[in-house]
């Protein structure tokens, strides 16, 4: 019992970030009808968000300490962090011990203002194109963007660890009488991810500007017609998009070290995401990152590996067969998505 | 009056026979013109680097580049000569290889077989080169290994640590300096006893493929025999990032040992996941739960962090050793670039050097006259104590480094520390022990 509900708090927390991505990705099919493959880019660059602000922070002046040597029996340069410097050890070391939380707020900004880039740049020249020139297009300038990365952060993982505060364990099968621990920060995500799935759906329900674009998702002709710019509203949904797929990969930095692939390792699970919860349903994809997240986790398990070995690296793949074969439009998709 | 045999017909199929004959791909022409593939006729000789430039191991390939060129400036007579004068063999005087300066060429593994077999052919066939080295994986280095075999030019290995590069794949024309799987666990399973005790229970993640294969049945093979028992092996897709779900299970397996059969951003990965489900705080059958990472780079060891810390594993190479040619080569290569070398670098600039000494003993670059040159051949001063490439498999024997994850690092590059030098005699095993069978060495191909 303890085995099946850890995997199932597992399943949750991968679920959460194809969830975001997902999410991030129907957006912008559901607004605009593009297909954005350079969506993990996105995420990657959210996680080197994390990573730069980390280096900001971390940003040191040298002071020769004679009586230690270097690995070449000089003089050692001992790095102290300018923050230290200026607000003391203590405060100092906490702040760049919060980089990860203090990342949020710079790639919020500097995620949205990339993707409106990206939008007015480049996709926008490609709305009336067919979804395969689309795809390419955004395969391209995922590939560019990672190399960018790797240019300037190198080809290894960089370690980005939680604060201090929020790593760890904790039982959260205390409740119920089990012994069932699980990282702090992975339930941290998964609450986080709770939180901005809550606040598009509640942006989209709730406020004019989310009923124009839902509208606009609706009937583009006739919202245009009325006289309002829908353009400019789904570049605006295209900037919130990125900032989504952002600020998951900000959040994640912590749970597996960034690299410059990280964006393509996630991007054909989150396409496989979007086509099994339905083209342009948001809820659909949702539900999908979860329910994939969960059924990846349990496909893992020693008990199910042993009848069905290697079913791991294909649960998602046999999912999204049955799922298309049996409900092509996917769990939620809406009549006429895709199909024309 | 002579008449004229030309017609269209005649002049099309002898066009086509020329072209046919000129397209033939050299590898399978030169041998008509030359003693072997690629023979040097010039003043120069060019070597072939093979390392991953892009992809997940680049950096890993960076570093192997920089100590391939500190190789080849100090075969030319450049900077300080590095471990050329710590080295047992005088063979080599700073004026090239048999006088001939020495050239190079790149090729992009991009970590991937058919990649790093299109840039090997590329640089036998277009440049001439007349031996292939690199690679940081072992699925490349096997599939690389077979064409040079087939090409007839010889292949010193870079970083490859399956069993299967000097076992069932071996070839004539392939050596390996770097040490194995076999090796790791050799020298790991005395210190895990004197650190563990005999009664442990060992739980395995792996790396599905040949690496992670080998590796998992040595140290599997290795800590039985200590009397440990292992619960359970688990195969992980390559292509795996989140180890979340496979770490989980090991929380209520009964195992009070987990063995990360994972090479870089996979170890980096899983070793992280471990340490955030608390495995490392968790205390099972009244025993402290504890992480094994067989195979250690300092490089990856940087993007796992503070979780290294405590952990034991084996590394072939490491700058902090003081003997006179590991202290050279640091001071050379720290000097040139401002930090220490990785064991990837050391291990290339040793395969270089051996090449190019083999080459000189032997008073020809033919790969029958280097491979018998380097057969056998004992030597040391580069680093690892005295050293036998053992003429049998084309592995070389010589002492292996446990180390683990330092607790006060006082550097970047300062993560890990040697807590013992295990000697050569513990790690050598028998040419036909069952790990490594399956396959054989065949006859040197000089590609006449």
């Amino acid at each position: 019992m303890d085995a099946i509900l850890l995997q199932i708090l597992n399943g949750l927390d991968k679920g959460s970030a194809y969830a975001l991505i997902a999410l991030g990705l129907t957006l912008i099919f559901g607004t605009l009808g593009v297909v954005n493959f350079a969506h993990g880019a996105l995420f990657m660059i959210g996680a080197f968000c994390a990573v730069t602000v980390q280096r900001l922070l971390s940003l040191s002046y040298e002071l020769v300490d004679e009586t230690q040597k270097d690995f070449l029996g000089n003089p050692l340069k001992v790095k102290t962090p300018y923050v230290e410097s200026w607000f003391g050890p203590e405060m100092g070391g906490a702040i760049i011990d919060w980089a990860v939380p203090i990342a949020i707020l710079f790639a919020i900004p500097i995620m949205i203002g990339v993707g409106y880039v990206m939008e007015r740049g480049l996709i926008k020249h490609f709305y009336k194109r067919p979804h395969a020139d689309q795809i390419l297009v955004t395969f391209g300038l995922a590939i560019v963007l990672q190399e960018v990365i790797k240019y300037f952060y190198g080809a290894n993982p960089i370690q980005t660890p939680s604060p201090q505060a929020l790593s760890g364990v904790a039982n959260v099968g205390a409740l119920f009488g089990m012994d069932i621990v699980y990282p702090v920060w992975r339930i941290v995500y998964f609450f986080f991810s709770v939180v901005i799935i809550g606040g598009i759906f509640s942006f989209l329900q709730f406020t004019t500007f989310g009923m124009v674009v839902r509208a606009g998702m609706a009937d583009r002709e006739t919202v245009g017609l009325l006289g309002i710019n829908i353009d400019r509203r789904f570049t605006i949904m295209f900037g919130i998009a990125a900032a989504v797929a952002g600020l998951a990969g900000v959040m994640y930095t912590p749970i597996n070290s960034p690299n410059y692939h990280m964006g393509m390792d996630f991007l054909v699970l989150s396409f496989v995401v979007v086509v099994v919860g339905g083209m342009g349903s948001l809820p659909g994809a949702v539900l999908a990152g979860f329910l994939l997240g969960i059924l990846e986790s349990f496909a893992s398990m020693n008990e199910i590996k042993s009848i069905l070995p290697g079913i791991d690296q294909i649960i998602i793949y046999v999912v999204a067969i049955i799922i298309l074969l049996t409900r092509p439009r996917g769990l939620m998709g809406r009549k006429g998505v895709m199909e024309e | 009056m002579s008449k004229s045999d030309l017609s269209r017909r005649g002049v099309l199929k002898s066009g086509a026979l020329a072209g046919t004959g000129l397209a033939l791909p050299t590898i399978f022409t030169a041998s008509s013109a030359a003693a072997f593939t690629n023979e040097p006729t010039g003043s120069s000789v060019t070597l072939g680097f093979n390392v991953p430039q892009t992809g997940p191991y680049a950096d890993e390939g960076a570093d192997e580049l920089r100590a391939y060129q500190l190789a080849v400036e100090h075969l030319n007579g450049g900077g300080d000569g590095g471990m050329m004068n710590t080295f047992s063999s005088k063979a080599l005087q700073g004026n090239g290889i048999l006088g001939k300066e020495v050239k190079f060429v790149t090729g992009d593994t991009q970590t991937k077989s058919d990649a790093a077999r299109a840039s090997a052919k590329s640089m036998i066939e277009k440049d001439g080169a007349v031996m292939i080295t690199g690679g940081s994986s072992s699925g490349v280095a096997i599939a690389v290994q077979g064409l040079c075999q087939e090409a007839g030019v010889i292949f010193m290995a870079g970083l490859t640590h399956s069993n299967d590069t000097t076992g069932k794949d071996k070839k004539a024309n392939g050596f390996r300096h770097f040490f194995n799987g076999y090796m790791s666990g050799a020298a790991l399973a005395p210190v895990l006893k004197n650190l563990y005790g005999t009664d442990r229970n060992a739980y395995h993640l792996t790396a599905d493929y040949t690496w992670g294969w080998t590796q998992e049945e040595s140290i599997a093979a290795a800590t039985e025999a200590l009397g440990w028992n292992t619960v359970n092996k688990v195969r992980t897709p390559l292509a795996a990032t989140d180890f979340s779900s496979y770490i989980a299970p090991v929380l209520n397996s009964g195992a009070d040992v987990l063995v990360l059969n994972h090479y870089g951003g996979n170890m980096v990965n899983s070793l992280t996941n471990a340490v955030q489900f608390g495995l490392r705080e968790k205390v099972v059958n009244g025993k402290d739960f504890e992480i094994v990472v067989p195979l250690y780079s300092r490089l990856m060891a940087k993007g796992a962090g503070a979780n290294v810390k405590g952990i034991h594993g084996s590394t072939n190479w490491h700058w902090s050793l003081q003997d006179e040619g590991s202290a050279a080569f640091v001071r050379s290569f720290g000097t040139k670039y401002g930090f220490p070398p990785s064991q990837a670098a050391h291990t290339v600039y040793c395969q270089t050097l051996l090449y190019a000494d083999a080459v000189s003993r032997a008073g020809s670059f033919n790969p029958c006259a280097v491979a018998e040159a380097l057969e056998g051949f004992e030597f040391d001063g580069l680093g690892n104590g005295k050293t036998l490439y053992r003429a049998e498999d084309h592995q070389c024997f010589k002492d292996v480094l446990v180390v683990r994850g330092k607790e006060n690092p006082t550097s970047e590059f300062d993560l890990l520390e040697v807590v013992e030098v295990t000697p050569a005699a513990q790690v050598t095993y028998p040419a036909d022990h069952p790990m490594f069978a399956g396959g054989a060495l065949g006859s040197c191909n000089s590609g006449a």
